[in-house]
Formats: C-alpha cells, sequence, structure tokens
C-alpha cells in the first residue's frame, strides 16, 4: 500500500454555515457564509487560494452544473474549481480532492467546498433522482428511509434481536443526537426530545419512524489545506490540525447482486475504515479515537456504522449505545455536535461539517459541547444505499 | 391450460353500501365478490400470468403463434401479444396477434388458434372491466384472464365444428374514445338478442354436425348464467343442468374472457367423452363444439379457475379499488411529477432482462446475476463473457430483507421492496407485490410475477417489469 498522506496536509482554516431551512437565501450565499469564516480562521488572501474543488449533489436543485458557482459566487481569482459529485460523500470528496493536490504538490494553499440546496424543492425528504435510462426500467421506487430501513431488518435477524430492542438502541441514538444538538448553535435542530417520543412517532418505512431519520435542510462547510511547512510559514504552527487518513471505498455491485452480503451492514464502511486506520497509523481505533462524526441519515446506519468501523463488536453495538458508551460524556463520544438528526443532511455540506466539528474540538472551541482534550476524531459518510454506495472516511487530528 | 384471477375480490356488498346514499335499489346486487386488477395489474400481466399458468402444465409447450384476446387492451398500437409473448421468453419466431373488438373476441380467437391447421397455438384472453361507478356492470363484471393451447398432440378435446352468425345488436357499445360501456336495457337484450341468437347458432351448428340437442353434456354461455342461461338452454332444448353455473358470483363475469376461463373450466371438470358447446355472443354469436379426449383429467393438473379462485382475499375497500381502476384522482403529492420518460433505446437494447427477467449464468463459477453484465459479479471470479442466460422469472425466491415504505411514491402504499435472494448466489432488490403491510418476514417465499412497474402520465405510458410475490401454497 501506498504511504499515504497522513500529516502531508493540513487544515488551517473551516466555515460552517448556520443549518436549517434557509428560505433566506440560496446556495450562493450559504457558500459565502461558511467561506468568510473560514477566510478569517485561515487568517490568508483569498488571493492565496490556488485551486478550490465544489461539493455539490443535486444541482439541478440549486446551483446547476459545473464547478463555476463556485467561481462566481467566492468571486474566486480565476483559479482551477472542479465540480465533485458522489452522493452523501461529496462533501468528504471535495475534501479529497483538495488534499491530493496540496500532498501532490500541485499547489500550495486549496480550498474544498461544499454545499447543497435541499429545501427548494417544494416538499420534504430528498429529492427523487434517476438511476439510469436502464436501471430506472427495474429498480423499485425506492426512498432513503426505505433503503435503510433493511439494514434494521436484516440485523435484528442476523443477531436475532427482537425488533423492540433493536428500536429502543435506534432511540438512544435519535435521543443522544438531539441531547448535542441542543447544544449547537449551528444546528437545525436544537430541540431535545424523549426516546418515548422517538418511538411513538408516525412510521416512516417500517421499522424507521420519524425520528429514526435524519433532517433535511440546507448548508454549507469549507476548509482551507495547505502543507503543514506553508502552515507554519503562515504563522499557524500552533495547534496545527492535519490529515491522517482519506479514505474512500465503492460498491462494484456485489452486495446488490451477489447473495453473500447478508444485508445487515455496509461492506464498504468496513474496508474504507480499515484503510483509514492504515493510513493513519491506528490500530485500536477504539481507544485512540477521540470522537467520531458518522453518518446518521437514520439512526440504524449510526448502529451498525458503530460495528462496522471496528468499535463495538459484530452484535454488540445495542447494548453499547444503550450503556452510553457513544454519549458525549461516554467513553466514545458520537456526533457530539448533533449529527444529521440535528444538522439535517444538505449531502455535497456533510462530510465538511463532520470535519468541522472534529477541527472545532482539536482546537477547544466548541462551546458547551467541549470534549477534553481530543486529538484525533474519524468523520464517515455513507452514500448511496446500503446495497451500493460510496463510503468515506477521514481522518483528522493534530499534527504531530 | 391455466387460468389467473386477481388476488383481490371486492365485496358486492361493500360496492352496495357505498351507493346506497344515491342509489339504495342496487343493494340486492350486493351478494358475493368481484375480482379487482390491483394497481400494477391490466390485461397484459393478467394474461401473462395465464399464459404461465398455461405453460407451466409440465409439457413446457412452445407455441407457433400467440393470440390476446381481450376488449381492453392497455396499447391501442403497439402490440400486446408481443409483450406478453416476450414476457413468457417465447422464441421471437412466432406469430402474434391481438383480437379485440367485441365480446367474441375470446372465442374468435380460438377459433383462429383451432384453424391453424397443425401448429401450435396459445389463445390467451383477458380482461380488465372498466365500469362506471354505481353502474349495473359494476357488480356484475370481473377481471380474470385464461389461456389454452390448440395443437394436434396430446388434446384435451377434440375440436368438432363450430359455426358463427355476424349480426349488428348493439346490446352495448364503447367507442375508441370512451372508457366505459354504454349498455342498454338487459330485458331486451335478454329477448331480443340471446334468446334469439345464441338458439339460432347453436342450432344451426348442431344441424350442420348432425348431432342432436341430447348430445351436449355441457352448455356454457360466456357472459350469462342463471335464469337468462337456463332459459338459453331451454330454447336450444339442451338440457339445464347441462348450463355451466357461471362465474358472476364469486369473481364476476370477465368480459371477452369469460369464455376461455368457462372452457377451462369445464375441462377440468370433465369426464372423457363429453360434448362441450362454447357460446361467445357479442354483435352475433360464436358456438363452438369439443369432445374430451381419453386424457381429459390431465387437466385437472393445470392451475385451473377453481385454484385460481380460491387464491383470493377479500377486500371491502371500495374508495382503493376506485383509485385502481383511476375513477378518483388521488393527490399523490409532489413526488408523483417526477418525470418517468423511459429511454426506449435503453429498453430495447434490456428487454430481455426487463420483460423476459433474462439475466446471467456464469459458465466459469456458476454464479447467477441480474442483469446479466459482461463481467461476473463474483468478486472471486470477475471473468468477462462469461455468461449465459439465465431465466428469473420461473425462480422461486425468498425475502432476505424488507421494507413497508410510506414514502417513497406508490399507487398501493406502502411501496414494499427489499432484497429478493435467489437460487446460485443470486439477489436482487425488488419490489414486493401482493403483500399486505405486516405481511412482510425475512425468509418470506416468493414467486416472481409479470407487473405494471412505473407510470409516466405526462405521455400515457406505462413499463412493465417483475415483482416478487407470495408464493403459491
Amino acid at each position: 500500500m501506498a504511504s499515504g498522506i497522513k500529516d502531508k496536509v493540513a487544515i488551517i482554516g473551516m466555515g460552517c454555515s448556520r443549518f436549517g431551512e434557509r428560505w433566506d437565501c440560496g446556495a450562493e450565499h450559504l457558500m459565502l457564509e461558511a467561506f468568510d469564516e473560514c477566510l478569517a480562521d485561515a487568517g490568508i488572501e483569498k488571493v492565496q487560494i490556488e485551486a478550490a474543488w465544489l461539493g455539490l449533489c443535486y444541482q439541478e436543485q440549486s446551483l446547476g452544473k459545473s464547478s463555476i458557482s463556485l467561481s462566481q459566487s467566492l468571486r474566486l481569482p480565476n483559479v482551477p474549481v472542479t465540480r465533485v459529485e458522489n452522493l452523501c460523500a461529496t462533501g468528504t470528496e471535495a475534501l479529497r480532492g483538495a488534499a491530493y493536490a496540496v500532498a501532490s504538490g500541485a499547489c500550495d494553499i486549496a480550498l474544498a467546498m461544499g454545499v447543497e440546496k435541499l429545501k427548494d424543492t417544494g416538499f420534504g425528504g430528498l429529492p427523487s433522482r434517476t438511476m439510469g435510462t436502464f436501471e430506472d426500467l427495474w429498480f423499485p421506487g425506492v426512498s432513503a428511509p426505505g433503503s435503510f430501513a433493511q439494514l434494521a431488518s436484516a440485523y435484528a435477524h442476523k443477531h436475532n434481536i427482537p425488533m423492540d430492542q433493536l428500536r429502543d438502541a435506534m432511540a438512544h441514538v435519535s435521543w443522544k443526537s438531539h441531547e448535542n444538538g441542543a447544544l449547537n448553535p449551528k444546528a437545525h435542530l436544537k430541540n431535545r426530545i424523549t426516546k418515548e417520543k422517538v418511538l411513538n412517532a408516525p412510521m416512516i418505512s417500517y421499522p424507521l419512524g420519524l425520528f429514526d431519520c435524519c433532517g433535511v435542510s440546507d448548508g454549507a462547510a469549507c476548509a482551507i489545506v495547505t502543507t503543514p511547512e506553508m502552515a507554519k510559514k503562515l504563522g499557524r504552527a500552533a495547534n496545527l490540525v492535519s490529515i491522517k487518513a482519506l479514505q474512500l471505498a465503492v460498491s462494484n455491485g456485489a452486495e446488490m447482486f451477489y447473495d453473500e452480503w447478508d444485508g445487515s451492514h455496509a461492506m464498504t464502511a468496513e474496508l474504507a475504515s480499515k484503510r483509514a486506520y492504515s493510513e493513519a497509523g491506528i490500530n485500536d481505533p477504539k481507544r485512540q479515537l477521540d470522537m467520531v462524526e458518522v453518518h446518521d441519515c437514520f439512526s440504524i446506519t449510526e448502529l451498525v456504522t458503530m460495528e462496522d468501523l471496528g468499535l463495538s463488536a459484530s452484535g454488540q453495538a445495542c447494548q453499547d449505545i444503550t450503556a452510553g458508551v457513544y454519549d458525549r460524556d461516554g467513553a466514545l463520544p458520537c456526533n457530539v455536535d448533533g449529527g444529521l438528526k440535528c444538522f439535517g443532511h444538505p449531502l455535497g455540506a456533510t462530510g465538511l461539517r463532520m470535519v468541522y466539528e472534529i477541527y472545532q474540538q482539536l482546537h477547544g472551541r466548541a462551546g458547551e459541547r467541549q470534549l477534553d482534550d481530543p486529538t484525533l476524531g474519524l468523520t464517515h459518510n455513507l452514500g448511496g444505499f446500503p446495497n451500493r454506495n460510496v463510503c468515506s472516511i477521514s481522518i483528522i487530528g493534530l499534527h504531530e | 391450460m391455466g387460468a389467473y384471477v386477481p388476488r383481490r375480490r371486492l365485496l358486492r356488498s361493500a360496492i352496495a353500501t357505498a351507493h346506497a346514499w344515491a342509489k339504495p335499489g342496487l343493494k340486492g346486487l350486493g351478494k358475493g365478490s368481484r375480482a379487482i386488477c390491483s394497481h400494477d395489474e391490466d390485461v397484459i400481466t393478467m394474461a401473462v400470468a395465464a399464459a404461465r399458468a398455461c405453460l407451466g402444465g409440465g409439457d413446457n409447450r412452445s407455441p407457433d403463434r400467440l393470440l390476446l384476446a381481450s376488449t381492453s387492451l392497455p396499447f391501442a398500437d403497439r402490440q400486446n401479444a408481443t409483450v406478453v409473448g416476450e414476457a413468457l421468453n417465447l422464441p421471437e419466431d412466432l406469430q402474434t396477434a391481438d383480437i379485440s373488438g367485441s365480446q367474441r373476441a375470446a372465442t374468435s380467437a380460438l377459433l383462429l388458434g383451432l384453424q391453424h391447421g397443425g401448429a401450435e397455438c396459445m389463445v390467451v384472453g383477458a380482461e380488465k372491466c372498466l365500469t362506471r361507478a354505481g353502474s349495473v356492470e359494476e357488480f356484475t363484471v370481473g377481471d380474470a384472464a385464461a389461456a389454452l393451447t390448440t395443437g394436434e398432440d396430446q388434446q384435451l378435446a377434440r375440436f368438432i365444428g363450430s359455426h358463427s352468425i355476424s349480426r349488428d345488436m348493439v346490446d352495448h357499445y364503447r367507442t375508441a374514445q370512451s372508457d366505459h360501456n354504454y349498455a342498454l336495457e338487459e330485458r331486451w337484450i335478454r329477448d331480443c338478442g340471446l334468446m334469439q341468437i345464441i338458439p339460432e347458432t347453436v342450432a344451426a351448428l348442431l344441424s350442420k354436425l348432425d348431432m342432436s340437442s341430447e348430445q351436449i353434456d355441457r352448455l356454457l354461455i360466456a357472459g350469462v348464467d342463471g335464469r337468462p342461461a337456463a332459459q338459453i338452454a331451454a330454447r336450444c332444448s339442451i338440457d339445464k343442468m347441462a348450463v355451466h353455473e357461471g362465474l358472476k358470483v364469486p369473481i364476476g363475469h370477465a368480459g371477452s374472457a369469460d369464455a376461455l376461463l368457462l372452457l377451462v373450466d369445464a375441462l377440468q371438470a370433465a369426464e372423457p367423452g363429453q360434448n362441450i358447446l362454447l357460446v361467445g355472443f357479442g354483435q352475433g354469436c360464436d358456438a363452438l363444439l369439443f369432445q374430451t379426449t381419453e386424457i381429459v383429467h390431465r387437466a385437472r393438473e393445470s392451475h385451473g379457475v377453481t385454484a385460481a379462485i380460491a387464491a383470493g382475499v377479500e377486500d371491502t375497500n371500495y374508495l382503493r379499488y376506485l383509485s385502481f381502476a383511476g375513477l378518483v384522482d388521488i393527490d399523490w403529492g409532489m413526488r408523483a411529477e417526477r418525470d418517468n420518460r423511459t429511454s426506449q433505446a435503453a429498453f430495447y437494447r434490456g428487454r430481455r432482462a426487463i420483460t423476459g427477467f433474462v439475466g446471467g449464468l456464469c459458465r466459469d463459477c456458476g454464479v447467477a446475476q441480474f442483469p446479466k453484465t459482461a463481467l461476473c459479479v463474483n468478486p472471486n471470479c470477475g471473468k468477462q463473457d462469461t455468461q449465459d442466460d439465465e431465466v428469473f422469472a420461473n425462480k422461486a425466491g425468498q425475502v432476505k430483507s424488507f421494507t413497508e415504505d410510506w414514502l417513497a411514491l406508490s399507487l398501493n402504499p406502502p411501496l414494499m421492496y427489499g432484497s429478493v435472494r435467489f437460487d446460485r448466489q443470486s439477489t436482487i432488490m425488488m419490489e414486493f407485490t401482493d403483500f399486505d403491510p405486516g405481511e412482510l418476514s425475512i425468509g418470506s417465499k416468493l414467486q416472481m410475477v409479470f407487473r405494471i412497474k412505473d407510470f409516466d402520465p405526462l405521455r400515457g405510458y406505462h413499463r412493465y417489469f417483475w415483482k416478487a410475490a407470495p408464493a403459491a401454497e
């Protein structure tokens, strides 16, 4: 395996817009809101940015195709800009592009921007999308909750866990996220909820009720990356945050068409996290990681992800979750910012929003949510459906 | 031969109750039930189901000709029989035709099949009866299909002869622009139509064959039963005990398909050497006489009318029926606005997969897969161009994972779908149908059925694919 990019790329600035139903502005403004914070944080001038990556998934709902919208919205100095799209991993994909550009030496300072404007569709939930001209002919007209709900039935069946017990653990996931989101001024949902409310909510896709599903919102988040050497030149050596790993695993059809995968977890998350741990030199993630930001598009996704990331033993996630292991005051806080559950899921922004939380925590700027001296965190995105997806993992920590 | 009756049986009492506010007189019709198509069924899907029941009889026939008879064909200009033939994976060197335009469509198609020399012909009749809410017809008709093959080998019944009369009596009509029939007074139809034209045709046939009415063991009159049927029998001097009791009570008259349903049903109950007279009425009359052979008992092995009727479930939701039938316009929300255009070029390339449900079987590793692609999906194989055709339509499946989705668009919510496990390590994400909420569980046994998959209201189009339904018991 290649030596990887561990500590070859530093993050010197980050920004994150307020997430929510941003009827007040368009995607252009959301990007600017995140960028203003990011640029001030980095302490550089806009003209110092040499290249940029834009992560945007549903272009038809907001900015259209191409990278021009980013260049135009930020009035970038005609630098190369690339638009990327990789479903829910889109934000992390933008960061990957910028990080690889810096790591390769192609440029010294690069911007990764992720944005999504979902609330202009006129209805709740994600916009429907085509699977392609041939697959539309046979693939069921699934929704995201329906696709992820099947994780729950398969997981319960595999581990012989009664559905009530599983739903109870799933309710804990959502309850915990709202407890955290209530402390985050940038979250979309800042209300606390009870587990009873989760369990008694209307059913969306069995066994996922309303509160098992994350919100839908608008938002943007971005990062400015550079080399550690350049960061030092820019006077950013203290508490320098660097990228330890950036990995992606993409389904090749095996889960979908070949009956080996049991449907109870995401195969790609296992693969991507193993690659990321290897790149970051992590051999005991449960102990070495101080926090994780995982893709809780649905409560069951977070639950099975804890096993896919090797943090809970197979079949033990329910117990660990209800025992509070992943609560803010637990052994390994998960989604301490409120997660997708409370931020909603503007696809292009989500990955970078997760990195933003780790970045803030590493700098000790997380306010009421601040953890005790974290040094290493992981982000995880799962784009697509459990049976066919893109999984991205980033590991972010203090520069060694 | 085989038959198909949609699973849902709308209780006529539910129809009568819904109309009691305006038409209390309909209460008397509120007995028994009416078979209704689900939201994803039409003449093509029912025809495929009946034809599969017919082909599944164990002899694996491969007809030279396929005739589809119906007055409610979903496409006026795209041959419906061709779609049925491709769904059955019949060879392309097949003569196909749609026969329509009259309640005699099925008997006319059967006659064409029988007059086809020695070649084998599959005749399928199917009807999705569209009726106006509150009409008498709404109570009397039902949706169903039947199929049988004609040919010289292994005859269950010999075709003895036929006689037809063509006479333009407008007992009802439906113009090309209309969705529903305009029906005339029943008493006039009975007295001046049924009671005149049928006996006249039967008499001509018997005379032509030099037979007497006493020799008729069974009389099958499509679309007619009860007292009118007995009166017709009497007028023909045929013993009223010979008259088939009809399918009105359990499922309703299935329009032009009724003739084939009655014939399939009669053959299943028949003894060798019986003379069966089949009558189709509509702008004239077709009368066909068959004599059962020594092997007619084999008919009982087929999935026939009795079995198809027995597979039903009672339904009392009249509003849902109205929605299925397109008689009420439910607001399905903005999700229903999604543009569902079909790429016909993509369909044409992939139609064996989509219509025939043909996947691949890797010669190298033995793994089955859908869709068939150039590279084997088995991560331990991955070989290129090693797949032979593998038909999934007849495979049994099992629920591997499932959900009941109230968010995704379905005209029969919740949309139920999940991974289906097949043999040879294959699995496919499929839509489930004919399950009610709460009925799915992991490991549930499944059979594949050909159904409407998607609608494109903008272009008046709909497309078909296969869904997973509960396995037949």
